[in-house]
């Protein structure tokens, strides 16, 4: 077991994919003399050359085709794109190709392409760099979208993201970047189509992914203290997504809470609380509760964004409307 | 040999209650003679025995409550003994359960079954909840709510279970009025659910029949006079006797007309509730036996003493509410009947008589009746004769 930063999982990834495979490469904007926006690819550019750690120019559009072609071409790209709300860019290369090509050429053409994309607010990086916009990319079939949440699922999933055949995209919680924990690099790869239950309950259902898996697991703890026993489901994958971990844990608690730092209309919390309506009616003791940003565009000021994000405090209230003498 | 048994009184009654037995063994009994006492969810009733001869054996005690249909005692004839296997036969004839109460059904989960029926109020209730309580056979609408906004949760159904599994189970006993008002619920909600009512109404001129009424009761002793009530009865009655599909019984999905006229009369009871025994042959009984009947019938309705053929027998029911003060009453059909005649009470009121606007005395009679059976036209047709019965009040 190795002690680290997320943003050190990500590069110790990357540096043992770029050493096992020939094919593997990076690209994005800054990734190679800047060391990366967020210090990911620091010191790589030294270790594998221009050739394989490339700085683009400030077109989405460009490089994300030119990945998608490069991953036709046999290579495996690895794009790193600098935010969420700049991946707009190139969403027409996603959606109407890395996502369709191998439907469109009846199975010929693969694009293994790994994206990784920084998320999410709470850096005071105001309205432009701070949202969670990963359920429009869930909404699309044809590519995979992770969430990791933890140090170890960081350097796990994108080792496991580069055995994928189509296109797979990495959502990394920027807040996430200076947290330590540990990684196993001995452990096999990361199953991609399974949930992880972070902490066992009884009384009610946390269900959240990415950079807010740890505001809910504190509030597991608040709830603890008022001997409200949660359960906090990661999702660690949007798509594919494990709904059976999902119903299995509400069969036990009768009771689900979703905390999704994304707009509450139309926000992945509303996907799968759908599902749990379907999948799991009759165990249903409580409606469903989200927990999701308030819809605005993310305010600068510190104390505002907070307010905007989801918080300890509103999953605590969430949790306790739903169960019985706590309400 | 002839078995005597517990006799369905009305189309919601399916059990009764022997309370006593009128006769002994080995005495004679004649048709129509008063046999036995039973007690059904309406009231208690003498029984007629429809067969002469001699009873050889009663196989049903007073107290014991048995499903309609049961064997209770044996009839044999005079001078005739009965064989051993006939003996035999009769004491060892199988005994039906009671029927369960029909508005408690087993618990289904199938999803019609979770359904509510139009027009229940929707349970405040969480699908857990529900779930469990229709796995564990308890009915979720006796449960209270502690959870938010007093949803039932899965929480109160286990605590339920626990109280239900802690005592054990009480047979579920219910007083008359109870039972009574779960006897007309049965039969109003079937009626409602089977029966396409269609309903007229019309407004009588009572001047004529009022008049005739008060010069006849002048010729009457205090205790002779009569009350308007029985002129629209024998109306009725007589109007009856040229609408076969009006007076008609409902079974085996069919309509079969009846050949005589028993009107049973809506008698609401003092305890809550009402019955509607019939006043045999109506339309063949004079003004004044009609009025002795009646009064008759009303005293014994309300002492809880009718017979079980005046229970059993109206081929159409007349409810009249005029007395609390009522104009107009579309009631509904007490099946296996197909029609019910509807009276309020006489108005004084302005009415156009050849061009001139007079003041008459008026009665709104309707009629709720079977469209299964019969139509509008036919319904308006006899609406229509009542009419004419009451204007021709010395006819009646």
């Amino acid at each position: 077991m190795t002690k680290m930063t997320y943003r050190e999982a990500v590069r110790a990834a990357l540096r043992k994919a770029l050493r096992a495979d020939p094919r593997v490469f990076l690209m994005g904007e800054d990734v190679g003399r800047y060391g990366g926006a967020f210090a990911v690819s620091h010191g790589l550019l030294d270790e594998f050359g221009p050739d394989r750690i490339r700085d683009t120019p400030l077109s989405e559009s460009v490089f994300v085709g030119a990945g998608i072609g490069a991953a036709l071409g046999g290579m495996r790209p690895i794009v790193e794109i600098m935010t969420v709300n700049f991946s707009m860019l190139a969403m027409d290369q996603i959606l109407n190709n890395a996502a369709t090509l191998r439907h469109m050429s009846g199975g010929q053409f693969g694009v293994p392409l790994v994206v990784r994309v920084a998320t999410g607010g709470g850096r005071q990086m105001a309205a432009q760099h701070s949202h969670s916009l990963e359920v429009w990319y869930a909404h699309i079939p044809g590519i995979k979208v992770l969430t990791p949440a933890t140090v170890s699922d960081a350097y796990g999933m994108l080792l496991a993201a580069l055995q994928e055949p189509d296109p797979v995209f990495i959502f990394e919680h920027a807040t996430l970047y200076p947290l330590e924990g540990e990684i196993d690099e001995t452990a096999g790869l990361v199953d991609l189509n399974r949930a992880a239950v972070r902490r066992a309950g009884r009384d009610v259902t946390l269900i959240t992914f990415g950079g807010t898996l740890g505001t809910t697991l504190q509030a597991a703890e608040r709830l603890a203290e008022e001997a409200i026993d949660a359960e906090v489901i990661d999702l660690r994958s949007l798509r594919p997504l494990d709904t059976s971990t999902i119903v299995d844990s509400v069969a036990k608690t009768h009771r689900a809470v979703i905390v999704d730092e994304s707009w509450r209309t139309g926000s992945f919390a509303a996907e799968v609380s759908a599902q749990i309506m379907e999948l799991a009616f009759d165990n249903l003791d409580a409606p469903v509760a989200r927990v999701c940003s308030a819809e605005v565009p993310m305010p600068y000021a510190k104390h505002l964004e907070a307010a905007t994000m989801p918080q300890v405090e509103g999953i605590v209230n969430a949790a306790r409307s739903l169960v019985p003498h706590h309400g | 040999m002839a078995e005597f048994p517990m006799p369905q009184l009305g189309a919601d009654m399916s059990a009764g209650k022997l309370l006593r037995w009128r006769k002994a063994a080995g005495d004679h009994v004649q048709r129509g003679d008063i046999i036995a006492d039973v007690e059904t969810d309406k009231a208690d009733i003498e029984i007629e025995v429809f067969t002469t001869g001699v009873i050889e054996k009663f196989l049903v005690q007073p107290g014991e409550r048995v499903p309609v249909g049961t064997v209770l005692a044996v009839i044999r004839e005079e001078g005739k003994p009965l064989t051993a296997e006939e003996l035999r036969i009769m004491t060892t004839a199988a005994r039906e359960p009671i029927p369960a109460i029909p508005e408690a059904p087993a618990p289904s989960i199938a999803p019609t079954a979770i359904r509510p029926a139009v027009g229940e109020a929707r349970l405040h209730i969480s699908p857990a909840a529900r779930k469990l309580a229709a796995d564990l056979g308890i009915d979720p609408a006796s449960l209270a709510g502690t959870g938010p906004g007093g949803r039932i949760t899965l929480e109160d159904v286990q605590r339920a279970a626990q109280a239900k599994a802690a005592q054990p189970a009480a047979e579920v006993t219910l007083d008359r009025p109870a039972r009574m008002r779960q006897a007309i619920a049965a039969a109003m909600a079937r009626s409602k659910r089977e029966i396409p009512h269609y309903y007229l109404s019309t407004t009588i001129d009572m001047s004529r029949a009022m008049a005739w009424l008060t010069q006849e009761n002048l010729k009457r002793t205090v205790e002779d006079r009569l009350v308007y009530g029985v002129l629209l009865l024998k109306a009725v009655a007589l109007a009856l006797r040229d609408a076969p599909e009006i007076n008609s019984i409902w079974a085996g999905g069919k309509a079969t007309p009846v050949h005589d006229i028993h009107v049973g009369v809506a008698i609401s009871l003092r305890g809550g509730g009402l019955v509607a025994p019939a006043l045999h042959n109506t339309d063949r009984q004079s003004l004044g036996d009609l009025m002795k009947s009646f009064r008759d019938l009303v005293q014994r309705a309300r002492a809880g003493s009718l017979r079980s053929s005046e229970l059993g027998d109206p081929t159409i029911t007349v409810t009249s509410l005029g007395e609390q003060g009522v104009e107009s009453v579309f009631g509904i059909i007490y099946p296996p009947q197909v029609a019910l005649v509807g009276f309020g009470k006489v108005v004084e009121r302005p009415w156009s008589v050849e061009g001139q606007v007079v003041s008459r005395p008026l009665i709104t009679a309707t009629l709720s009746a079977d469209h299964r059976v019969s139509d509008g036209h036919r319904g308006g047709l006899f609406l229509a004769a009542v009419d004419r019965k009451l204007q021709e009040p010395e006819k009646l």
